[in-house]
């Protein structure tokens, strides 16, 4: 199948090892994938702190430059959700109902990661390798706004050597929310800290999820304390083989490791 | 906005009742989480509630389908309030009661402290009620000279602790077993000086000390839970039994209610009496439900008044996106599994309605500027939106008012924020991938500021993230400069797209 990817600005600018391993995921599967260089944000950003206008243009970008896909795959569950249940909402709210039909029918085609593994390609074991005590994290706008629902567990139950152990609480929000981490840094900080409590207490060293933003939030706060647990995005995990492991990240004082990895031109970085 | 009609009638009026804090939710919040013993008592609270509810409500195989049926008869009901409005009043009138229209809490107060007067009595038995306290009553009561009693046992607690309330359905949550003994014997004259902390002891001191005021009282204040229209009747749901009392023994009753309260129909009542208790305080079926219908000559109150306010309620309505928020039936099932309502309590809300729903029924009613913080307590984790019995769309409601802010203060302020500017800013790169991409570039420069891919610091608005996180520093490589080399630059997205001008269709 032919299968096209939106990567995130996230994921592209400061995770590229998540966009990286999902293509690597998917190639391997036997798909062929695109990355349209056209694209940009889908500007969840902007209509979650309420500036609707300015996510206006982002909104007609995504439609142009995906509408003839046939398949789009995010590997994030909150773009996702902002695809599929707010860029129709942003077009009408302007007085745009073409844009707003364009942008529900490219919706329609837009999955999250889990979603087009199992609900569209039909897969559960994607052949993966990963000898590490894992977590998984659901994060709110995939469980709450996408309904991935287990998906991302039997994906995660099939991978080969892999130590899942479930996370208590863990449907509460990380605290993330976007400019709410900001704006409400105080708030967010006693979540990521309840958070932290369960993930900790779980002694995975790994804690997985589908998107990049919650994963950055978590893994931000497990590394100022020097928890000694990491995150990892869910594509990664399911990206690794025997012969090419997800590549071990360095704890934040370590100095940059050298591993060798197809692919990749850093993976140090990225964590 | 264009969707936003003006009616004709304004938003609740300042400098009366309690639907504005002092202060912004950040600041209120931040002194609410350093307080260890609420952190404690909330969280022990919301998650016992969070159990019973989850239990009772997986019971149901046709949950989904009465959360339908809630959402509906509200939509239905808040269309044609008009209609349904007039014809409480013509039943309530042709049964023996007397309806008071209230433009807002000024009027409405004014109205029950002239009731209460003419009856001659000094003191009333109140039932829980958010309504009375969102229009601030009792301070009117008592600038009248007129004690109000609390009788509901978290209210009593409340009111005896010169407290606020801090959640819909337990205004004392906030308090533990401990403190309330504290409270009682502080406060109570007339209670044992041995009292324990057991629930059955604290109880009791409550009854004992409320007896005598039910059976003296001339005067009862209630709000409601529902109003039927096609009857007339008034509908009040509780657990305690002191609502009955209230309802049933003095001479003259008044009841305060938002005119969003009215069902059409008693076979409404059915769908809002499953997922009611339910959802508040997860029961199947709570244990008092008073119902009364205008005066019955010789039994129960001889006086019956009804008092419909609006109070910004009919402002709320003329937001076609925003009205939903008068769907709420105050069942507190939003709040208890919100994260952020959980680690901050009610009190950082600053109004009567705490929690997801207050984040956006308090701006609404109060207008957004009075209100401008609340809309963004929250994460957007949509926890509150799958609690609620009636499908309010919490969430996309937070966004809306979010926009409503923006806009407005776009429209007042000739100077752009720096948060717009920025917003604006990230629009105008993202709207196009040659600048996207020399943004990041120039991002990269942040690599300097990593140690083993890590920032520790970030100047301001960004150093809120990094007091408590660290970021990620940029990597040597974006993806699209990794495909670029791997794949070349002859992809589909590039030349069929390329830097595509709005409206082309590809």
């Amino acid at each position: 199948m032919r299968i096209t990817l939106f990567v995130t600005c996230l994921a592209d600018t400061l995770f590229p090892e998540t966009g990286r391993a999902t293509v690597r995921l998917l190639e391997r599967l036997g798909h062929q994938v695109e990355f349209p260089a056209a694209q940009t944000c889908c500007g969840q950003m902007q209509v979650n702190t309420g500036y609707l206008h300015d996510a206006l243009p982002l909104v007609r970008r995504y439609v142009e430059v995906f509408e003839n896909c046939e398949a789009i795959v995010v590997p994030s569950g909150s773009c996702t959700g902002s695809v599929r249940h707010q860029h129709a909402m942003v077009a009408r709210r302007y007085g745009d109902e073409a844009l707003a039909r364009r942008s529900e029918a490219v919706a329609a085609r837009t999955y999250e990661l889990s979603q087009l593994l199992v609900d569209v390609l039909g897969v559960e074991d994607v052949g993966a390798y990963y000898p590490h005590r894992v977590t998984y994290h659901p994060t709110c706008h995939s469980l709450r706004m996408l309904r991935v629902g287990d998906r991302p567990l039997r994906l995660l139950r099939n991978v080969t050597g892999i130590d899942l152990v479930e996370l208590p609480d863990a449907e509460t929000c990380c605290g993330f929310g976007g400019t709410f981490a900001v704006k409400n840094a105080d708030t967010s900080t006693a979540m990521l800290a309840d958070k932290m409590r369960s993930v900790l207490d779980t002694r995975a060293e790994v804690c997985t999820a589908g998107d990049s933003s919650c994963l950055m939030h978590i893994g931000g706060g497990l590394s100022r304390l020097r928890a000694g647990t990491r995150t990892v995005h869910l594509a990664e995990i399911l990206a690794s083989v025997p012969q090419t492991p997800e590549p071990q990240t360095p704890e934040p004082q370590t100095p940059e490791p050298q591993t060798p990895e197809p692919h990749a031109g850093d993976q140090a970085g990225a964590r | 906005m264009s969707e936003r009609t003006f009616l004709g009638l304004p938003t609740a009026p300042r400098g009366v009742g309690h639907l504005r804090g002092a202060e912004p939710f950040p600041v209120a919040a931040r002194r609410a989480l350093a307080d260890t013993q609420l952190r404690r008592n909330l969280g022990k609270a919301t998650r016992t509630i969070r159990a019973k509810r989850a239990a009772v409500v997986g019971e149901l195989p046709d949950w989904e389908e009465l959360r339908d049926a809630g959402q509906a008869i509200k939509a239905r009901t808040m269309a044609h309030l008009d209609r349904y409005l007039e014809q409480l009043e013509e039943q309530v009138t042709a049964r023996g009661g007397v309806v008071h229209w209230a433009r807002d809490a000024n009027e409405a107060n004014r109205i029950v402290v002239d009731l209460v007067r003419a009856t001659g009595a000094t003191e009333a038995v109140k039932v829980k009620s958010i309504v009375t306290d969102e229009i601030g009553l009792n301070d009117a009561l008592a600038a009248a000279g007129i004690t109000a009693h609390e009788t509901d046992l978290a209210e009593l607690i409340v009111q005896l602790g010169h407290d606020r309330p801090s959640h819909i359905l337990v205004p004392a949550i906030h308090r533990n077993r401990a403190e309330i003994r504290e409270i009682f014997l502080r406060e109570m004259g007339d209670v044992d000086p041995g009292l324990t902390d057991s629930p059955a002891a604290l109880a009791e001191a409550a009854r004992t000390h409320l007896r005598r005021r039910f059976l003296s009282a001339k005067v009862g204040i209630s709000g409601v839970n529902f109003a039927i229209a096609e009857t007339g009747t008034l509908c009040v749901v509780e657990s305690e039994g002191n609502g009955r009392m209230c309802l049933t023994l003095p001479d003259t009753l008044i009841t305060v209610m938002g005119i969003e309260k009215i069902l059409p129909s008693w076979e409404d009542l059915g769908v809002f009496m499953q997922l009611l208790p339910r959802s508040s305080t997860g029961e199947r079926m709570n244990p008092y439900t008073t119902m009364w219908t205008g005066v019955t000559s010789g039994d129960g109150p001889q006086q019956f008044h009804l008092v419909l306010l609006d109070n910004g309620r009919t402002a709320a309505l003329a937001d076609q996106t925003g009205r939903q928020a008068l769907h709420c039936i105050r069942c507190s099932a939003c709040l208890n599994v919100c994260p952020v309502y959980e680690r901050v309590g009610g009190h950082a809300y600053g109004s009567v309605y705490p929690g997801p729903i207050g984040a956006v029924l308090s701006p609404m009613l109060t207008g957004v500027e009075d209100n401008a913080s609340l809309p963004y307590a929250s994460s957007l984790c949509g926890a509150c939106y799958d609690a609620c019995p009636v499908k309010i769309d919490i969430p996309s409601l937070l966004v809306h008012l979010r926009a409503r802010h923006v806009d407005e203060v776009a429209e007042t302020h000739r100077v752009p924020s720096p948060e717009a500017v920025t917003m604006a800013a990230a629009s105008w790169v993202m709207a196009s991938p040659a600048r996207y991409e020399a943004a990041q570039r120039a991002g990269r420069a942040g690599r300097l500021l990593g140690r083993g891919g890590r920032i520790r610091r970030l100047p301001p608005p960004l150093s809120a993230w990094t007091a408590a996180r660290d970021a990620p520093a940029p990597p040597a490589q974006t993806f699209r400069a990794w495909w670029r080399d791997e794949h070349g630059d002859t992809q589909h997205g590039d030349t069929q797209h390329g830097d595509a001008q709005h409206g082309d269709t590809p």
